[in-house]
């Protein structure tokens, strides 16, 4: 195998496991702080890549744009839902949350199915086709755009976490519930915020996707699976994981379908996921939890 | 019965259980105190195989069965109750005792008569079709028991059945189990509430700190030292032994 | 609360029965024995589900993975290996058996539980429709036809009802199944397991070979209904045998009727058969059905946790003891 593929595909895999990294830490942020896991994420990725579908094709939004309308509007989505329906039983038994976030996610790809239609969207900008001279190679210029955006806004998420106020006490909350509640951290709060920073990581992913991607209602199954495996992989939690995690899961996406072909190759993921959950559950940089 | 030899349990670092031994012999009572955070209910989880042990051995109706899996040391006899108890909370009392019966009765028939009569014996006949999650603390403690003799035991550990019992339901338990032991059933009991301790056992062991600190018939035990340090700290036996007459009293209910 | 008594469980069973039996009778239009078939369907596949997500507390987000394993080894064994296509009623419940069998050992003996087993399920059945997209013997992405020749004895009865009979035959197998957990020792392991592991475990239950147990009853039930799908339907692609939608279906009948109870899924299988062909009738909207399921199931979690069945079971019990008020 030439060289030049090999590399092709381990850019191209890096690139986009940059954006799975950002969809993923959404999930590990939810995960880490309310301990649920929001199966409702690959739905709401789809939801916002939508979103930016339509403001570009009805208000002529550009998708990175867009990140300016996306990222507020998502947050104050994931606001809003955690206070009117998952935050009343998030308390309640383990499962009885995955089922909810399982009955908001079919509700959503259903809504969507009925609104959108079951086809598949594309959108086209001016630089769409645009290609980068790397080296040897050829790669094009929106993946290189939206991968460093995506590494650029986890940077600043996790600056933030650690500077800011409220990041230290969403860390605290993560870290000791009781705790935190007992130093005056309005507990609740933190943890509605922290789910709409975790739907907000999916407006600004949706706005990196749009442009070398495509939406359909469905296309969250493909999301949740994926933003899993990262989260696992990386460990529950666990923000540097979430990065490891993605450009890994990137990886393997990209040599699957060069060593097994298009069909076979999206086995690499699930295979990863299944294997970590049965070898080593905590990930890479999971903690004891 | 039952023999632990040397037994030490470390969770990172903490010596939760150090070297710890003791001997239960056929048809007693026996009776396992100390200060909270000793060690007792970390000993129970080893000796029953929720743990598995860094040193020492368990070996029960002469066979070792350190390091057995749980539920097969609980078929060859040995059962024990929770700290903090563990519900069905969705099944019903009856329900709940006869999950305890089939180990025992494979037949439904035989093994809802018996959870029935287990019921009958720790006075919970009249409350067989309500919800285990209806119950208070005193009834899931009572449940628990109730549950756990239904398998048909050879040797029982409770631990703290009598926590938060008001005097006459500790008065009730304690004949519940002196009438289990008559019934042919070994006990091995962690409690705090040393009027049960002291009219119950035949013998105690103490745990402070993970270590056994003294053994030995209850009136022994409860005067000894060592034992009244533990509990009081540092220098109030010598204190007691300076002002006799009052202090024996207040040692067996600390 | 004081249970209903034999007799009228009996009473219960046989009306239910009789019901089913004269229904393709009294309603012989097409689209009506349509609509018994496939609730009867989703009824027997929820079923499969109800007995491990329900009975045992082991909730699968991927039980489409057992589905379709009986769907392709009965469909493979007719198109690709000639066998008479009833074999392959057999065929898939040994498939769904099997990998019931992998996915527990490897699961449960990873100690996975809760939502991590939830998920895996998943990803199995993910793995699956892959292979089953990838590889010749499946057809690939292009899926499976069964050539259509109506006869009974070629497993694609010639008129509708004997379908039908089949499904009722099959589910009323399940509920016994179901009826039968409820009253064994086996069940009751599983009850317990279910409610507490560890309590389970200190009482001599082994907790992991019961799982296995009931995962294999589970995959091989649910096999079943994959290789009856595949002759009523006579096409199979993975999308349909190893998508998520099925999966998702299997556990919002039990879900929405009531998981752990044996009729549970026969009221969720009626309502989203009737509600799926209701919508369809009324417009062409693709999708209406699962949103109006999906808003059942946050709906009913949220404030009929027990399921529908615990409407019928408060009604049952305020007629019992008309003195008390709103049961138990």
């Amino acid at each position: 195998m030439d060289a030049t593929i090999l590399l092709a595909a381990a850019i191209n895999g890096l690139l986009i496991g940059g954006i799975y990294t950002l969809v993923a830490s959404g999930l590990t942020l939810i995960y880490g702080v309310l301990h649920i896991i929001n199966f409702a994420h690959g739905s709401m990725l789809m939801l916002a890549m939508f979103g930016v579908f339509f403001l570009l094709n009805k208000a002529g939004v550009d998708p990175y744009a867009a990140l300016l309308v996306m990222v507020p509007a998502m947050f104050a989505l994931g606001y809003l839902l955690y206070r009117g329906i998952i935050g009343r039983f998030s308390s309640g038994k383990d499962e009885n949350i995955l089922l909810i976030t399982l009955g908001l996610s079919i509700l959503i790809e259903n809504l969507a199915l009925m609104f959108f239609k079951g086809d598949t969207r594309t959108i086209s900008v001016a630089y769409s086709d645009k290609m980068v001279e790397l080296g040897p190679l050829l790669v094009s210029l929106p993946k290189i755009i939206s991968f460093v955006a995506a590494m650029v806004l986890c940077g600043v998420l996790g600056l933030w976490m650690q500077r800011s106020d409220t990041g230290k006490a969403i860390r605290a909350v993560a870290k000791e519930r009781m705790g935190a509640r007992l130093v005056g951290i309005d507990v609740d709060r933190v943890f509605a915020v922290s789910y709409g920073i975790g739907l907000a990581t999916l407006g600004a992913a949706a706005c990196l996707l749009m442009p070398i991607f495509y939406v359909s209602p469905t296309i969250g199954h493909v999301f949740v699976i994926v933003a899993f495996t990262v989260v696992v992989l990386g460990g529950m939690g666990s923000f540097l994981g979430a990065v490891v995690g993605g450009l890994l899961v990137g990886l393997t996406e990209s040599f699957g379908g060069l060593f097994l072909g298009e069909s076979l190759g999206q086995i690499g993921i699930s295979l990863i996921f299944i294997l970590i959950l049965l070898l080593r559950p905590s990930g890479l940089f999971g903690g004891s939890r | 019965m039952l023999q632990v030899q040397g037994l030490t349990k470390i969770f990172g670092g903490l010596k939760a259980v150090d070297n710890a031994s003791l001997e239960v012999g056929e048809g007693r009572i026996v009776a396992l105190i100390g200060p909270n955070g000793a060690g007792k209910t970390t000993l129970f989880a080893c000796i029953a195989g929720f743990h598995p042990v860094n040193a020492g051995r368990v070996s029960f109706l002469g066979q070792d069965i350190t390091g057995l899996p749980v539920h097969q040391i609980a078929r060859r006899g040995m059962v024990r109750t929770f700290q903090i108890t563990q519900p069905f909370a969705k099944l019903s009392v009856h329900e709940t005792i006869a999950v305890g019966a089939y180990q025992r009765f494979p037949d439904r028939r035989e093994a809802w008569a018996h959870a029935e009569r287990v019921a009958q014996q720790v006075g919970m006949g009249a409350m067989l079709d309500q919800p285990a999650a209806d119950l208070t603390v005193a009834g899931r403690k009572r449940l628990e028991l109730a549950r756990t003799l239904a398998t048909g035991p050879k040797l029982l550990l409770l631990d703290e059945v009598m926590a938060g019992l008001n005097p006459s339901e500790i008065v009730e338990i304690v004949e519940i189990v002196r009438r289990i032991r008559a019934s042919g059933v070994t006990v091995l009991l962690i409690e705090h509430v040393m009027q049960a301790v002291m009219s119950l056992s035949e013998h105690i062991y103490v745990l402070s700190y993970g270590r056994i600190i003294a053994d030995g018939a209850p009136r022994e035990v409860v005067n000894d030292p060592a034992v009244i340090e533990a509990y009081l700290g540092r220098g109030a036996a010598e204190g007691m032994a300076a002002h006799p007459g009052a202090p024996t009293q207040e040692a067996a209910h600390a | 609360m004081s249970a209903p008594t034999a007799r009228q469980a009996w009473l219960l069973h046989g009306s239910l029965l009789a019901v089913a039996l004269v229904f393709p009778f009294v309603f012989s239009s097409s689209f009506a024995v349509n609509f018994g078939v496939m609730a009867l369907f989703y009824a027997f596949i929820g079923q499969s589900w109800n007995i491990a997500g329900g009975f045992a507390g082991q909730l699968s987000f991927g039980h489409v993975v057992f589905f379709g394993a009986g769907a392709y080894a009965s469909t493979i064994l007719q198109m690709r290996f000639g066998f008479s296509p009833w074999l392959g009623l057999p065929a898939s419940a040994l498939a769904g058996a099997l990998v019931g069998w992998v996915i527990a050992f490897l699961s449960f003996r990873a100690g996975l539980k809760g939502s991590y087993f939830a998920l895996i399920t998943l990803a199995f059945a993910e793995v699956l429709r892959i292979v089953a997209n990838s590889v010749e013997i499946t057809g690939g992405g292009l899926g499976m036809l069964i050539p259509a020749k109506r006869s009974a004895a070629n497993f694609q009865f010639p008129e509708r009802i004997g379908f039908y009979f089949l499904i009722l035959a099959l589910t009323v197998a399940s509920i016994a199944v179901a009826v039968w957990l409820k009253h064994s020792r086996f069940g009751a392991q599983l009850a317990a397991i279910r409610e507490n592991e560890d309590a389970a475990r200190a009482l001599g239950i082994d907790v992991y070979t019961e799982k296995v147990k009931v995962m294999i009853l589970s995959g091989a039930m649910c096999g079943v209904g994959g290789c009856f799908f595949a002759q009523y339907f006579l096409y199979i692609d993975p999308i349909i045998v190893f998508g998520v939608d099925k999966s998702v279906e299997m556990l919002l009948v039990s879900m929405i009727g009531g998981a752990g109870t044996v009729y549970g899924p026969l009221i969720g299988a009626v309502l989203l058969a009737g509600i799926s062909d209701a919508t369809r009738a009324l417009t062409d909207v693709q999708g209406l059905s699962l949103v109006l399921y999906g808003t059942l199931l946050v709906v009913i979690i949220a404030f009929l946790p027990n399921g529908l069945i615990d409407l019928f079971q408060r009604w049952g019990r305020r007629r019992r003891h008309p003195a008390e008020k709103g049961g138990a």
